[in-house]
């Protein structure tokens, strides 16, 4: 277990550090400047990457073995729900499976909490770190579940891809126009080191127990999904508090024309 | 230092919260549905405060270094108002952590297989690992380019619904004629290419980009480099499945 967490964190730094000389080598050669505060980045970067190499020796060691078993316990024959014809209704435990699982490794993302915390302070407080997170998970939950039913009924992966993109051209035009970029952002975040691995495993269980599959054509394709339903879910995030905003505004607007005393300036 | 400690233990008791959901969704399905206890509990639940202990460090760490270099560089690169080295930085931020992205390198070898099933190449190491290392160039650029195209238009103001969304049309219109195996490799390599060191650096340039240029703003025009980054990539692969298949 030592040896292997030895070897994670040397394997994590060995995927930073190219990016790291190459910042480097730009700041000197390049922008010429001093790095400022080099002592400090220096320890920060070495956080960054002993804290990815424990968080991926984790999962590898605990989460990610019990989560593709799990993945293929539920899939089998055994675990289908009701007897005789089997249709895509036997497989109620895989939905709720995916649901759970979308919702639960999107939450634990870091790549998406990095991201909420910066458009939480870019839009000066506008946008809730919890509330952006909680959309995006369930919009990859809603996407890995359906993308789970299009693997268990073969449907082509195109007609729902297709379907989804013509809803976020509508939402783009109809949302408020501050969170267009951040939710089109949200789309590629969530599918990161924890999210991937096990809808993945989930997605190749499927593909290998429902006959008449191909685990490496159906295998594919959960990931596509699970990009493009949280831009959905953003959009849908932001134009529901805009609604939730414009109503607490005309109220309050009728409680200053009842009471034009206490109207307070901001 | 008691100051910091407390930073911390706030960090830790945010992890906790993070990872929460998945344990309790684990521990629901295993014990409620399936109604089994998991070999060596113990071994798991190390795992799990290696987890929280790693995420802990991670946010930390994201916070003292990754923020704040994306963060200067753009805004030195902004100041030297060279649109060049903006451009070839971008470009080699996209195409470096991309090369060499563990989760490419595994979705790109499945591909191989794919392809030398389907045969689209020859079935041996030679052409296999030729493939291969195709695809993964084609990633890198893919997302080298992408960068380009997004910090062209932070610099210029272009509107990114109106990329994004012609761009969502061309991969409509490629799938229709793109090789059949292709297809979700193409559509799975998009999700890919973001790591998780990767994300934080491209929004803070993006971000910090769009707050040192004059009439940018930082929410609509900062945000928007990673949706070109997982966009790109169905595109190029796409062709690339396409060009291999015609030759």
């Amino acid at each position: 277990m030592i040896v292997s967490s030895v070897t994670t964190i040397v394997a994590t730094g060995a995927d930073v550090l190219p990016i790291v000389i190459f910042i480097f080598l730009f700041q000197t050669l390049v922008i010429r400047k001093p790095i400022p505060n080099f002592k400090r980045l220096l320890a920060g970067l070495g956080f960054v990457i002993v804290g990815l190499g424990l968080f991926l020796i984790g999962l590898e060691q605990a989460l990610f073995p019990l989560g593709r078993e799990m993945a293929a316990q539920l899939t089998s024959p055994e675990a289908l729900v009701g007897s005789g014809t089997r249709d895509w209704t036997s497989y109620l435990w895989v939905y709720a499976f995916a649901l759970a699982i979308g919702f639960a490794t999107t939450i634990a993302e870091p790549a998406l909490l990095a991201v909420s915390m910066k458009a939480h302070d870019v839009s000066g407080g506008a946008i809730h770190v919890w509330g952006l997170r909680v959309a995006v998970a369930l919009g990859v939950a809603v996407g890995v579940a359906l993308g789970t039913y299009r693997i268990i009924t073969g449907m082509p992966l195109q007609y729902f891809i297709m379907a989804a993109y013509l809803v976020v051209v509508i939402q783009t035009i109809l949302a408020p126009k501050l969170i267009i970029a951040l939710a089109y952002d949200s789309g590629g975040v969530t599918t990161s080191t924890v999210t991937v691995p096990l809808i993945t495993a989930l997605g190749l269980g499927l593909a290998e127990t429902i006959p008449g599959r191909s685990p490496l054509l159906d295998g594919f394709g959960l990931v596509a999904f699970a990009s493009v339903f949280p831009i959905i879910a953003v959009l849908t995030y932001a134009q529901l508090s805009e609604q939730l905003d414009k109503r607490a505004a005309r109220r309050r607007k009728i409680q200053e024309r009842d009471d034009p005393i206490l109207v307070e300036e901001d | 230092m008691k100051k910091s400690l407390s930073i911390f233990w706030s960090h830790t008791k945010g992890s906790m919260r993070d990872l929460a959901p998945i344990v309790i969704v684990i521990a629901f399905f295993e014990f409620v549905v399936l109604r089994q206890v998991p070999d060596g509990l113990v071994g798991i639940l190390l795992g799990v405060v290696l987890v929280v202990i790693g995420l802990t460090f991670f946010i930390y760490g994201l916070e003292l270094a990754l923020f704040p270099i994306g963060d200067a560089l753009a805004v030195a690169l902004a100041q030297k108002g060279s649109v060049f080295w903006l451009l070839i930085f971008a470009f080699s931020l996209g195409f470096g952590t991309t090369i060499a992205e563990p989760a490419l390198t595994a979705i790109a070898s499945e591909a191989g297989q794919i392809a030398a099933d389907a045969g689209a190449i020859a079935d041996d190491d030679e052409a296999r690992d030729r493939y291969v290392l195709g695809l993964r160039l084609t990633v890198a650029l893919s997302v080298g380019t992408a960068l380009v195209l997004g910090v062209l238009r932070i610099i210029f103001g272009w509107s990114l619904p109106l990329m994004i969304i012609s761009g969502y049309v061309l991969v409509v219109a490629m799938t229709a004629i793109a090789p059949a195996d292709i297809i979700g490799v193409a559509y799975d390599s998009g999700g890919v290419t973001t790591s998780t060191v990767t994300v934080p650096l491209v929004t803070a340039l993006g971000v910090g980009l769009a707050s040192s240029l004059r009439d940018r703003n930082p929410m609509t025009d900062g945000f928007g480099l990673i949706a070109f980054a997982s966009l790109t990539p169905m595109i190029f692969v796409m062709a690339y499945g396409g060009i291999i298949q015609w030759i």
